[in-house]
């Protein structure tokens, strides 16, 4: 608030720091305003540490399986959440898992969004026939079911994390391309658009220095939510034995394999749901906060 | 009397309307501008007035080349605009520019004043960061912003601030000629009255060359040195500022110069005698005089026969069958 009046260059004292900085640190501001964002943000950094750490950190071995604790309730022994129908630490697999589940959440949903930041920009910025061929094409991998598309592409290949990946990508692609496309149509209807090609600005500035910061928002905002959604299909592919192979575990395969003693030992699904859960809302609230965060007009209000 | 600065001949603009479709040629097109021509000496300002949808922005663009015209020529200093190859129209460029109706929208929202106003800069490489930065804070000097509003955002100003920025994003290249395209429209009254004081004053200061595009005559009136008249896509007055005010000659030119209102509330709104009907299409314009269909003192001849612009006596140019 008391950089309104004052926070320019030329009357701020040193360390105000160049305007990109001081951008981006108002922006973190915004973001920071909305505390669900803020805590959510807390929470994913703790489970990734975790993950990462994963060896450091967990209190057993993933694999190491005790018979005489087979479906063992939350607080066996020092089984803090219990053990699955194997005897396994459900807190190590969980920790373990969210290796394969963030990455496979978050690396697709990453990788749609730049490649369809590519398609959906020259689609859009182009128009005509080049907007044509890009969009109908997609229109074809539109026409499936997202999670049947998914299986299909990942049943040519071979079963892994790599699989998952691809296949989630590919089929994310034409929902982030449409929202990239439709994003530019409305900014390159802008006046400032015309302003820039009036003032001599090439199409690669008007497109890397108008068009893309000017409708980046939505899409990041859009990509962001659907990194959680993304953990749910990744668990569907496992599920189906197309993604992480046993004994490696993520999130869903754990649900997965905790359905058939779903009624005698209901912790061992409900555990990895809950996680599930909490990961996925965590990405909505940090894509609210972007939104915030992202909006020129919410800085320095 | 030296070439003048800027010369229009011929210049047309058609859009096709019906959709191109393999076999079919488009049959339909929508004549936004239709062989209008005008020259324009260094230091003056041209005023294009005409109600919305006559031509006046298009004919803008069309000059600027911001989208490419049907036929006809525009030089600019000597230099032939429309022909231009990619490098000669981005030299070009540095000498013409182009300020909006709406300074908001035509400000980059996610750039601050200052960055957005050192833009054209960055566009054609003239001078380092620093030197762009700099020449930036005196152009927001020159249009009586503060050099300390540099880093502030486009939102955070007025619409009569956001013009000024606008102002001074269309000069930092020094250009010869400025079109203006409806400037004050969307601002207060009593904002207006400074940024057309602005405007007068740069022109004065840099020997500017402006192009005004209004449809509102009391606006062109304070800063036009010459008058063009347009109705869907012609020109059909064109002359001298003071001289078109005095003694207008086309029915239409008269009928606008009646609706300004007068200052006097005691004359009554009706006795200004308005036009009757709406502006035809220009997808389908009358056949001869395209504004028989609403002139007061329209002839048999009109229908018929195509006027053409010319000097009838008057010191103007009129395209207009009464004066034959």
């Amino acid at each position: 608030m008391a950089s309104e009046k004052n926070g320019t260059l030329r009357t701020a004292p040193a360390g105000q720091g160049t305007n990109t900085h001081s951008r981006t640190y108002l922006a973190w501001l915004a973001f920071a305003e909305d505390k669900a964002a803020l805590f959510s943000l807390v929470f994913l950094l703790i489970v990734a540490l975790m993950a990462a750490f994963a060896p450091y950190v967990s209190p057993h071995d993933p694999y190491e399986a005790v018979n005489s604790l087979r479906n063992a309730p939350p607080g066996s022994g020092d089984f803090l959440l219990g053990a699955d129908s194997n005897g396994r630490d459900i807190l190590t697999r969980l920790i373990y898992g969210g290796r394969i589940s963030l990455v496979v959440g978050f690396a697709p949903t990453f990788l749609a969004m730049v490649i369809s930041l590519v398609l959906g920009l020259t689609a859009g910025y182009f128009g005509g026939w080049i907007d044509q061929a890009i969009m109908r094409t997609l229109d074809v991998l539109f026409a499936f079911p997202l999670v049947l598309l998914a299986i299909a592409i990942a049943g040519m290949l071979n079963p892994g994390v790599d699989t998952e990946i691809v296949a989630i990508t590919v089929v994310l692609v034409p929902y982030i391309s449409r929202i990239v496309r439709t994003s530019t149509i409305s900014v390159t209807a802008q006046p400032y658009i015309e302003a820039a090609r009036a003032g001599g600005a090439g199409q690669w500035a008007i497109v890397s220095r108008y068009v893309l910061p000017n409708m980046i928002s939505p899409v990041i905002v859009y990509t962001t939510t659907l990194v959680g959604l993304m953990i749910v299909v990744a668990s569907g592919l496992s599920f189906l034995g197309l993604g992480v192979q046993a004994p490696a575990a993520d999130w869903g395969s754990m649900v997965s394999e905790g359905r058939v003693v779903l009624r005698k030992a209901p912790h061992v699904t409900v555990f990895p749901g809950l996680l599930i859960v909490a990961v996925s809302l965590a990405f909505n609230y940090i894509g609210d906060g972007l939104r915030d965060a992202l909006d020129p007009k919410a800085i320095r209000r | 009397m030296s070439a003048p600065l800027l010369q229009v001949r011929g210049l047309t603009k058609h859009f096709p309307v019906e959709r191109r479709s393999l076999l079919r040629r488009p049959e339909k097109v929508l004549k936004a501008v239709d062989g209008i021509g005008f020259d324009l000496s260094r230091g003056q300002t041209l005023g294009l007035v005409g109600e919305s949808g006559c031509g006046k922005s298009t004919t803008a663009r069309l000059i600027l080349r911001l989208i490419e015209p049907t036929a006809g020529t525009v030089t600019l200093d000597g230099v032939d605009v429309l022909s231009a190859a990619p490098e000669a129209l981005q030299r070009l460029r540095r000498e013409m520019q182009l300020v909006f109706q709406d300074p908001l929208s035509s400000l980059n929202p996610r750039m601050s004043v200052g960055v957005n106003i050192a833009e054209p800069l960055r566009f054609h490489g003239i001078g380092t960061r620093s030197e762009q930065r700099e020449r930036a804070r005196q152009m927001l000097d020159i249009v009586g912003l503060k050099s300390r509003d540099f880093d502030r955002y486009p939102h955070e100003f007025s619409g009569g601030q956001c013009q000024r920025v606008a102002i001074a994003r269309a000069l930092i290249l020094q250009p010869k000629l400025v079109v203006f395209d409806e400037p004050v429209s969307a601002l207060d009254v009593s904002i207006r009255a400074q940024i057309l004081k602005l405007l007068l004053r740069l022109q004065q200061d840099f020997g500017l060359t402006y192009v005004f595009i209004s449809h509102d005559l009391s606006v062109i009136k304070r800063i036009c040195d010459s008058i063009a008249v347009m109705y869907l896509g012609e020109i059909v007055e064109l002359g001298g500022s003071e001289q078109l005010y005095r003694a207008p000659q086309h029915p239409y030119t008269q009928a606008l110069l009646k609706a300004i209102p007068a200052p006097d509330p005691a004359k009554r709104y009706d006795e200004l005698g308005g036009l009757e009907g709406d502006v035809p299409s220009p997808i389908d314009p009358p056949p001869g005089c395209r504004f028989h269909t609403r002139c007061p003192r329209r002839m048999e001849s009109c229908a018929l026969r195509i006027p053409d612009l010319r000097d009838r006596g008057h010191g103007q140019l009129v395209a207009c069958h009464l004066y034959d």
